[in-house]
C-alpha cells in the first residue's frame, strides 16, 4: 500500500478498539429518525394546505408560518442530527481515537435539540427573521452559535487525539461542513435586537446587500449543509457498505477543494435579473456553470468506488440506498448548473420548477444517502446481527423512489408550465394569462405532488418502525459491540 | 493502485495539510473566504450599486409596523417583491423594480417564489375594502385563490406604545429617521390609521404617505397597518408610463 492511497482508505480496524462513545451516536441516531417524521410530516401537510386551503388554522397553522418549520425540520433536524452523529461515530473510528470529554458530546446533542424546539416553536409563534434557511431570531441563532463552536471543538479535538498519520477524506468534508456552516451563520445573522428582552431583531444590512448576503449563504446552505456534510457521509458509509476503498485519492483532493473554493461564490444565481448589479450576477453565473466539475467528480468517485460490486444492488437494499442517493446527487448537479445560466433561470425563477429541483437533491441525494447510513449504523451500534426486517427495507427503498418520481416530475411540470403561461401572449400582443390561471392550471400538480410526498413519509414510517424494532430486539450474544464485523 | 511519478510528491504537498488537523481547518477557512469577499464586500462600496432616485423615504411607523406583520405572517414565503426587467413582467406588476426601492428594506422582502403574484407594485391597485375583504376570506373575492385567510388580523389591537423603539432601532442599521420623526412616531401611527386626525405633520414628514381608516372599522389594528403597508408598495417612485423607457423595450 502506498501513500498515495492511505488518505483514501478507512483505516483498518480490526486491532482491539478504543472504548468509542457511541452512546452520543445512538442519540443523534435515534433523533434523526424522529424528526424525519416531523420534518416530512409537515412537508406532507403544507403540501396539503395548497390542495385544500381550508386546511390553514389561522393564525399559528397557516402556510407562511409553517414552512419553515418543514424546510429547518427536514435540513437542520432530520439532515443535521444525521450528519453530527454520523461525523462522531466516523471521526473517532477514521482517527482510532475516543471523542475528548463525554460531556461535550452530550451537550452538543441537547443543545442543538433544543436550538429546534426554540426555532420551530418562533415560526409558528411568528417570531422569525424572514430569511430563508435562517429564520430563527437572534437568541436562538446565539444559542446555536455556542453549540455549534462546542461541536467544533468536539471534531478538532478527535482529529488532534488520533492515532492515524491522515486525516482520513471523509473527515475533511465533515471539517469543512462545521467551518463554512460557522462562517456563513454567524455573518448572515448579523442584527440588532430590538432589545435584550424583545425577541425580534432588525437586520444589520438592508435591500441589494442584504439579499447578496442572504443568498451568499442560503446557496451555501445548500453547499455546505447538504452537499459538504452529507458527502462526508458518502466518503465513509459507502466504502464500508461496498467493502471497497475509495476509487481515487487525488481526484477527492481536486474535487473537495475546488467544491470549497467555488461554492462560494455561487449565490448570486438565486439574484438573476433583480437588482443586483449584472457584474455580480454574472460571476455568479460563472462559477455556479464550473461548479459542474467538482459535484461530477465527487459523484463520479462513488459510482467507481462500488464499481464491480454492482450484482450486490440486487441483493443489498443499503447499498441501494446509497448508490441511488449517488444518481440523485448527479442529476441534481448537472440540473443545478442548468438552472443557474441566466436565461434558463428567467423561466425557471420563481416556479414550482425550483422546487422540483431541490428536492430532486433533498429527498433523492440527502434523504437516500442518510437513510443508507442508518440501516449501516444502527445494527452497529445497538450490537445486532442486522436490521430487524429485511422486507422493511425494501419496502422503503420503493416507496421512496416512488415518492421521488412522482414529486418530482409533477412539481417539473407545474414549474416550466407557470414559467410558459407567464411569458405567452396572444397573436394580438396580449397577455394570454392572468396570474390567476396559473394557479389554477396548477392544481392537478400540487395534488400529485401530495401523493408523492405521502409515499415518501410512508417510505419513513416504515424506516423508523424498523429502526425501533432492530433497536427492541434482544442484544444477540455474539455480535460485536460497535465495531464492524467485516 | 500504483504510484505513478507525481504521485508521491501530490500526495506529500497535500500530506502537509492532511496531517495537520488546525493548519487544514484554517486552509479551508482561506480558501472559502475567497468568494464572498469579493463579491459581497463591493457591494457595500460602490457607489452605483444603489442608483439614486427620487421620491424614495422610510416607511411611516404604520407602515412599518404592516411590515412587520407581512414578515411574521412569511407573506414572502409565496409573493415576491422584485419585478424583472421582461416585457411581461413588466406589463403584468409594472415597471422592473429598483435597487433604491428596496434600500430601506431590513430585511429585504425580495422573496424567491410566486404561489402567488409579485406585490411590489401592488399600492392603489385594489380598494382598501378589497385588501380586508380578501384578507378575511379569499376566496370571497377570489374563488379560485389557495391563499390562507388572515381575518383574525381584524382583533389584534396594534401597540403603538413599542413604535419608537422599533423606528430607533432601524436608525441604528442606518435608515435616515430624523429626531422629529423618532419623537412624533406615536403621534403619526395613530394619525394615520385616523381620517379625523390632523396628519398635517405625518404629510410632511413623510411624502405622499396615505391617511385612512384602513379596515374600516373602529379600533387601530394589524388589519390598518397591513393593509397601509400593502397600500404603498411601489408607489413612492414616479415612473412615467407614457415615455418608453428605453431600458425595457430594448
Amino acid at each position: 500500500m502506498s501513500a498515495t492511497v492511505a488518505a483514501a482508505e478507512p483505516p483498518v480496524e480490526t486491532e482491539v478498539p478504543p472504548d468509542y462513545d457511541d452512546h452520543v451516536v445512538r442519540l443523534f441516531i435515534l433523533a434523526s429518525v424522529f424528526w424525519a417524521l416531523v420534518g416530512m410530516g409537515m412537508g406532507v401537510f403544507i403540501a396539503a394546505q395548497m390542495v385544500w386551503p381550508g386546511l390553514n388554522f389561522e393564525p399559528w397553522g397557516s402556510f407562511g408560518r409553517l414552512r419553515p418549520v418543514h424546510t429547518s425540520g427536514v435540513v437542520f433536524a432530520f439532515g443535521g442530527n444525521a450528519v453530527i452523529g454520523t461525523s462522531l461515530y466516523c471521526v473517532q473510528r477514521t482517527c482510532r481515537a475516543r471523542l475528548p470529554g463525554r460531556f461535550a458530546a452530550e451537550f452538543v446533542f441537547w443543545g442543538y435539540q433544543l436550538f429546534i424546539v426554540l426555532a420551530a416553536l418562533g415560526y409558528v409563534m411568528g417570531v422569525t427573521q424572514s430569511r430563508e434557511y435562517a429564520e430563527p431570531e437572534w437568541l436562538t441563532d446565539l444559542w446555536l452559535a455556542v453549540v455549534w463552536l462546542t461541536y467544533l471543538g468536539l471534531f478538532v479535538g478527535t482529529l488532534l487525539k488520533r492515532r492515524e498519520a491522515h486525516i482520513y477524506v471523509a473527515n475533511w468534508y465533515y471539517l469543512a461542513f462545521i467551518v463554512a456552516v460557522t462562517v456563513l451563520h454567524v455573518v448572515n445573522n448579523l442584527a440588532v435586537p430590538l432589545a435584550w428582552n424583545e425577541s425580534n431583531s432588525v437586520s444589520l444590512f438592508a435591500g441589494v446587500q442584504d439579499a447578496m448576503t442572504q443568498w451568499w449563504y442560503g446557496h451555501n446552505a445548500v453547499g455546505f449543509f447538504l452537499t459538504a456534510g452529507f458527502l462526508g457521509v458518502m466518503y465513509y458509509y459507502l466504502p464500508k457498505q461496498a467493502d471497497a476503498p475509495i476509487w481515487s485519492y487525488r481526484l477527492s483532493i481536486i474535487s473537495f477543494w475546488s467544491l470549497v473554493f467555488m461554492y462560494m461564490w455561487a449565490g448570486p444565481h438565486h439574484l438573476h435579473y433583480t437588482s443586483l448589479p449584472d457584474w455580480v450576477q454574472t460571476l455568479g453565473m460563472t462559477f455556479t456553470i464550473m461548479l459542474w466539475m467538482p459535484s461530477w467528480a465527487s459523484a463520479l468517485n462513488g459510482f467507481m468506488t462500488a464499481s464491480g460490486r454492482w450484482d450486490r444492488l440486487r441483493t443489498d437494499p443499503v447499498l441501494r440506498f446509497m448508490i441511488l442517493a449517488v444518481v440523485f446527487y448527479a442529476v441534481a448537479t448537472f440540473e443545478g448548473p442548468f438552472m443557474g445560466v441566466r436565461t434558463v433561470n428567467g423561466l425557471s425563477h420563481y416556479t414550482e420548477w425550483t422546487i422540483s429541483h431541490v428536492h430532486s437533491g433533498a429527498l433523492g441525494w440527502n434523504g437516500f444517502i442518510v437513510f443508507g447510513a442508518i440501516y449501516y449504523l444502527v445494527p452497529r451500534i445497538w450490537g445486532r446481527p442486522g436490521m430487524y426486517s429485511r422486507a422493511a427495507l425494501e419496502w422503503h427503498f420503493w416507496l421512496g423512489l416512488a415518492g421521488i418520481m412522482l414529486y418530482v416530475t409533477a412539481m417539473w411540470g407545474a414549474g416550466v408550465m407557470q414559467g410558459l403561461m407567464w411569458r405567452a401572449y396572444t397573436s394580438l400582443g396580449f397577455l394570454q394569462y392572468s396570474f390567476l390561471d396559473s394557479v389554477i392550471a396548477a392544481k392537478p400538480y400540487y395534488a400529485m405532488r401530495l401523493l408523492g410526498g405521502v409515499l415518501y413519509l410512508a417510505g419513513a414510517v416504515v424506516m423508523a418502525w424498523n429502526v425501533w424494532r432492530t433497536v427492541q430486539e434482544p442484544r444477540a450474544a455474539t455480535a460485536p459491540a460497535a465495531v464492524p464485523a467485516e | 493502485m500504483a504510484t505513478t511519478e507525481s504521485g508521491p510528491r501530490f500526495a506529500r504537498l497535500h500530506g502537509r495539510f492532511e496531517r495537520r488537523a488546525i493548519r487544514f481547518a484554517m486552509a479551508i477557512l482561506v480558501v472559502l473566504s475567497v468568494g464572498g469577499l469579493v463579491e459581497i464586500a463591493p457591494l457595500f462600496a460602490i457607489e452605483n450599486t444603489v442608483e439614486k432616485v427620487e421620491g424614495m423615504r422610510p416607511y411611516t411607523p404604520l407602515e412599518l409596523a404592516g411590515r412587520g406583520v407581512y414578515i411574521r405572517e412569511g407573506c414572502y414565503v409565496c409573493h415576491s417583491q422584485q419585478i424583472r426587467p421582461f416585457r411581461d413582467e413588466v406589463e403584468r406588476y409594472g415597471p422592473y423594480s429598483l435597487a433604491a426601492e428596496s434600500m430601506y428594506d431590513h430585511p429585504f422582502q425580495w422573496g424567491s417564489k410566486r404561489t402567488g403574484p409579485d406585490l411590489a407594485r401592488i399600492g392603489g391597485r385594489y380598494s382598501d375594502d378589497w385588501h380586508v375583504r380578501h384578507l378575511i376570506e379569499p376566496r370571497d373575492v377570489v374563488p379560485a385563490s389557495i391563499m390562507p385567510s388572515y381575518a383574525f388580523l381584524l382583533d389584534r389591537p396594534l401597540p403603538a406604545d413599542r413604535i419608537e423603539r422599533l423606528l430607533r432601532r432601524h436608525r441604528t442599521v442606518g435608515v435616515p429617521y430624523s429626531e422629529e420623526q423618532l419623537a412624533n412616531a406615536r403621534a403619526d401611527l395613530l394619525a394615520q390609521a385616523d381620517p379625523e386626525a390632523d396628519a398635517s405633520g405625518l404629510a410632511e414628514r413623510y411624502p405622499k404617505s396615505q391617511q385612512r381608516n384602513f379596515d374600516g372599522r373602529p379600533g387601530l389594528t394589524e388589519m390598518d397597518a397591513l393593509v397601509a403597508y400593502l397600500q404603498m408598495l411601489g408607489t413612492l417612485v414616479e415612473f412615467d408610463w407614457r415615455r418608453p423607457n428605453p431600458e425595457w423595450v430594448r
